[in-house]
């Protein structure tokens, strides 16, 4: 039989991939919103996986909720970065430095 | 009554403020009309509280209670009792003989209005002070009365001197006062009231606390005097606090007559005599008085001898009569020290407006040296203030003779300590006052006139505005002796007012003496007593020698000042107070403030506080700028960073 | 070993590896498929799970609408690779490390609380047991605010994504109704007055 720690330890390993991801493809805004899409997966994992192993349907409704917020991130992070394109006609984070101190 | 009480100082506040704020629009003749009619009202009202309280009619109240903190109530109160009632008469019939010279002084001044709302003030201020029935306003006349002289030495704000005399009244007097606010803090301390009444009553029974301090053991009763007293030094002119009063000549002959001899420099012996039922209790206390009044008394008399200014002389001679009346204080003799109080403000107030007389006709010249002969052009002046001379010498039957005696036999009967130095001190101090008044008198109005020709030419007796007070002034300095000589000493004229112990007692000792001889009244007794005794002596030497050396022999004079060379300078200095105050205050508190402003401002507070603030403000803020690099991906690192961090913690503390 | 075990295993494997893939392969466009990989294996587990609903949505809203999203965007935009991998590795070492350290803490936690045998699987519902309308009903009784919040959140997602790309195209030939209809002659007509060329005799 799969434990509950078999899933929470996959959505560990999920996890840790995507904050790989996050240090690699620093200068590239795609696939870091990608890695936070990964991130997120993850903890909905660990939530459709408890959801089930204390026969609670609550958390199967907390990942609905996840995945609402996560499509409408996703589609404003996307708009954002084609306005940025527009303007700089680039994506490289490395070069985005307005904020600078 | 109370709306008499009430009405009197507050008609000098309405007058001072009309004349004060309104000045332009009533011009001048308005301001003198409505502050003279201020005063006169004030005058006939003290009269009529004077002559109630005669009758025995006595008040202690209050009208309004100010404040009430922490159980002490501050109130505003009146204490009307034949002490204050005589204050008051004293104050506003000087005041009022004031007003009416200035008018004659000040005629030709710009800030004539401004002038006349100043002494109005002062009178105000000065009457709040004698009827207060407690400590707190007391201390507010004290102040305002204080103000009042700073502005008018510097009256003539344009004159660097007057500005500097009246800086020096300033910080001199507040030597004093912060000796007087720390006797208060002590009386609400030990007496937990201000009311002059319940800590009166509250004296005897706290004789034995006393104050344990760095300087040993203190009674508490003797702290609290002492205190006070430092106050009264300060105010009254006490040595070493009297190096102001001779600097405030500076400012207008009225306020001179008014201000800084009649009435608000003996604010310091009312305060004593008003305080007697402390003062009674401490010895100590009553010592330190007795032996700087007769300090003051003839070494201030000596410089007197050699100043020329004929304004000084007098300002020296107040200073040496305010020594005589604080030994009187200091052996108990309350009663006469008032009294002398009160013959003293009229016949300084005469010699003073009398010395102010002579400067309007010299052209506003007061060196002795230029003046003379100004006998047969000022008649009233002259025979004027040769009255006041007389009086101020100890003559019978002047006023003068018969207070200074009473305090030179009130001395001799003490037994307190220091009272066999301050015998010797008044003693020859009347030989040397009737010298110093009577080489002013030869000096001013016999010999030769050495004016130069200019103003010889327009030499002429002053106005009537100025002459009717010197004559209204001559009246009591001649016959106020007389009518209350005989009530003081029986004690009957102050009745509870002052309190005195009886083994202090010394005017009953006195009193005891002259009513029972030769059966012919106690004034001729008196003045039978008095002419015996070696002060009436001494002071006709003083006169015949006066007379000597500036009508017979005028080279004298010269020769003895050189023949006693050191002893001349020293005196010529005024015993150097003045150059120990300038250098080691003055200097001190100046090369104190520099230091302070180089070390303690510019390095400690601006430099290290206030720029140090900054500077570290901007290393701190270069340093956190590093961190803001403004690439998203660096935040998203610290994210991650923050994130294990908590995950770490939440491992950690399970 | 279950049938479920092995699907647990296999679909894990391959999650494992497509997000592994996403997150270190150079072109984008591939990223992104590989994304849908492990979007799809994730939805797989998670019907192991008896979470139907949940996984088809993950599959329908993810594979079919945000990835699909994000396959246009890397599209149309024209990306400059080369630039975007330079120093791909700089913070590898680092960021390995805080992975894994994140990752040994979380294992930490479940082997502490949530361990083997901690927890065991309850049995399997029903046949005629409805996730989706077991789902449904919770969220239209007890978090229906929330679903409505949620719905709000979407709706201004919308707005905001449209919000911020629309923009006016300078060289595109639009027509403006509103103009048409305000046309009057003096816009369009203008009579000038000259003398005629008649007369002149040349």
């Amino acid at each position: 039989m799969i434990s509950l720690s078999h899933y929470l330890v996959l959505g560990a390993i999920l996890f840790g991939i995507s904050v790989v991801g996050i240090f690699l493809n620093r200068k590239n805004v795609v696939i870091l919103l990608m890695s936070i899409e990964l991130l997120l997966l993850a903890v909905n994992m660990n939530f459709v996986a408890f959801s089930r192993y204390l026969d609670d349907t609550a958390g199967q409704v907390f990942v609905f909720f996840i995945l609402t917020v996560a499509a409408a991130e996703a589609a404003i992070g996307l708009a954002i970065l084609i306005v940025l394109f527009r303007s700089r006609r680039t994506i490289n984070v490395e070069e985005l430095d307005s904020l600078k101190g | 009554m109370k709306t008499i009480y009430l009405a009197i100082p507050m008609v000098c506040l309405i007058a001072s403020i009309v004349a004060g704020l309104f000045g332009k629009k009533i011009g001048r003749k308005g301001a003198h009309t409505v502050t003279i009619g201020g005063v006169a009202i004030a005058f006939i009202l003290s009269m009529v509280v004077y002559l109630d309280v005669r009758q025995g009619n006595l008040f202690n109240g209050a009208l309004y209670n100010w404040a009430i903190s922490g159980g002490v109530a501050m109130q505003i109160g009146f204490l009307i009792d034949q002490l204050t009632a005589t204050m008051m008469v004293v104050v506003t019939f000087v005041s009022l003989m004031v007003h009416i010279y200035t008018i004659g002084y000040m005629h030709d001044d710009p800030g004539y209005q401004r002038f006349f709302c100043y002494i109005s003030l002062f009178t105000f201020a000065m009457l709040m002070l004698v009827m207060s029935n407690n400590f707190l306003q007391l201390f507010f006349g004290w102040e305002a009365v204080g103000l009042v002289s700073y502005l008018l030495i510097g009256f003539w704000y344009e004159k660097d001197t007057a500005i500097f005399a009246n800086m020096k009244a300033f910080l001199v007097n507040r030597v004093g006062d912060f000796g007087f606010l720390l006797g208060l803090a002590a009386v609400l301390y030990v007496f937990g009231s201000l009311d002059y009444a319940t800590v009166f009553s509250a004296a005897d029974g706290a004789q034995d606390q006393t104050l344990i301090s760095i300087f040993g053991e203190w009674n508490w009763i003797t702290v609290i005097c002492l205190l006070l007293f430092v106050g009264a030094m300060g105010k009254s002119a006490q040595v070493p606090l009297h190096v102001w009063l001779p600097d405030s000549m500076e400012g207008p002959t009225p306020i001179s007559a008014l201000i800084h001899a009649a009435t608000m420099v003996t604010a310091g012996i009312f305060l004593v005599a008003r305080m007697s039922p402390l003062f009674e209790l401490s010895e100590t206390a009553l010592s330190v008085v007795l032996v700087i009044g007769a300090t003051t008394a003839i070494f201030m008399a000596l410089i007197g001898l050699v100043q020329n200014d004929i304004k000084r002389v007098v300002a020296y001679s107040t200073l040496s009569q305010l020594g005589y009346m604080t030994v009187a204080l200091g052996v108990s003799a309350y009663e006469v020290a008032i009294f002398h109080l009160g013959t003293h403000a009229f016949f300084k107030a005469l010699l003073f407006l009398g010395a102010g007389s002579v400067i309007i006709a010299m052209h506003h010249e007061q060196d002795m040296r230029k003046m003379g002969g100004l006998r047969a052009i000022m008649p009233i002046t002259y025979v004027t203030c040769f009255i006041g001379s007389l009086a101020l010498a100890g003559i019978p039957p002047f006023a003068g003779f018969f207070s200074k005696d009473a305090i030179i036999e009130s001395v001799h009967f003490s037994d307190i300590w220091g009272s066999s130095y301050a015998y010797i001190a008044v003693v020859l101090g009347v030989f040397v006052t009737a010298f110093y008044s009577f080489r002013l008198m030869f000096m001013t109005f016999h010999g030769n006139n050495r004016a130069d020709d200019h103003t010889r030419q327009h030499l002429d007796e002053s106005p009537a505005v100025v002459t009717w007070p010197l004559i209204l002034l001559a009246i009591p300095s001649v016959i106020a002796g007389f009518l209350f000589f005989e009530p003081v000493l029986s004690g009957s004229y102050f009745g509870d007012s002052i309190y005195v112990k009886p083994e202090h007692d010394v005017v009953a000792a006195l009193y005891e003496v002259y009513h029972g001889k030769h059966g012919v009244g106690l004034i001729f007794t008196a003045i039978l007593h008095g002419m015996m005794a070696p002060p009436f002596w001494l002071a006709l030497a003083g006169i015949g020698f006066a007379w000597y050396c500036y009508c017979k022999n005028t080279e004298l004079p010269g020769k003895i000042y050189n023949a006693l060379g050191p002893i001349s300078r020293i005196v010529e200095n005024k015993y150097g107070f003045d150059e120990f105050y300038q250098k080691v205050f003055s200097g001190g508190s100046l090369a104190l403030g520099r230091f302070l402003s180089k070390h303690a401002d510019a390095g400690l507070i601006d430099g290290i506080i206030v720029n140090g603030t900054a500077r570290t403000v901007r290393m701190f803020s270069g340093m956190m700028r590093e961190g803001q690099t403004g690439k998203t991906f660096h935040y998203a690192f610290a994210i991650i960073i923050g994130l294990f961090a908590l995950v770490t913690i939440f491992v950690w503390a399970r | 070993m279950t049938f479920v075990q092995f699907c647990f295993y296999v679909f894990s494997a391959i999650l494992v590896f497509a997000a592994g893939m996403v997150v270190t392969i150079r072109n984008p466009v591939k990223s992104a498929l590989f994304l849908v990989l492990a979007f799809f294996s994730a939805a797989c587990i998670w019907i192991t799970l008896e979470a139907e609903f949940l996984a088809i949505v993950l599959v329908l809203v993810y594979v079919g609408a945000v990835m699909v999203l994000f396959l246009f965007v890397v599209m149309m935009l024209d990306i400059d690779l080369a630039v975007l991998r330079a120093g791909f590795a700089r913070y590898l070492p680092v960021g390995s490390v805080i992975a894994l350290l994140l990752i040994l803490e979380i294992a930490l936690v479940m082997t502490t609380s949530f361990g083997p045998g901690e927890f065991t699987a309850p049995g399997a519902h029903p046949a005629d047991y409805s996730n989706t309308k077991e789902l449904g009903r919770l969220i239209y009784t007890v978090y229906v605010y929330p679903f409505e919040i949620a719905a709000i959140i979407l709706l201004v997602a919308i707005i905001a994504a449209i919000a911020l790309t629309m923009r006016k195209r300078p060289d595109s030939k639009y027509i403006d109704p509103t103009k048409q209809i305000k046309v009057d002659r003096n816009d369009r007509l203008r009579i000038v007055k000259m003398k005629s060329e008649g007369d002149k005799q040349v």
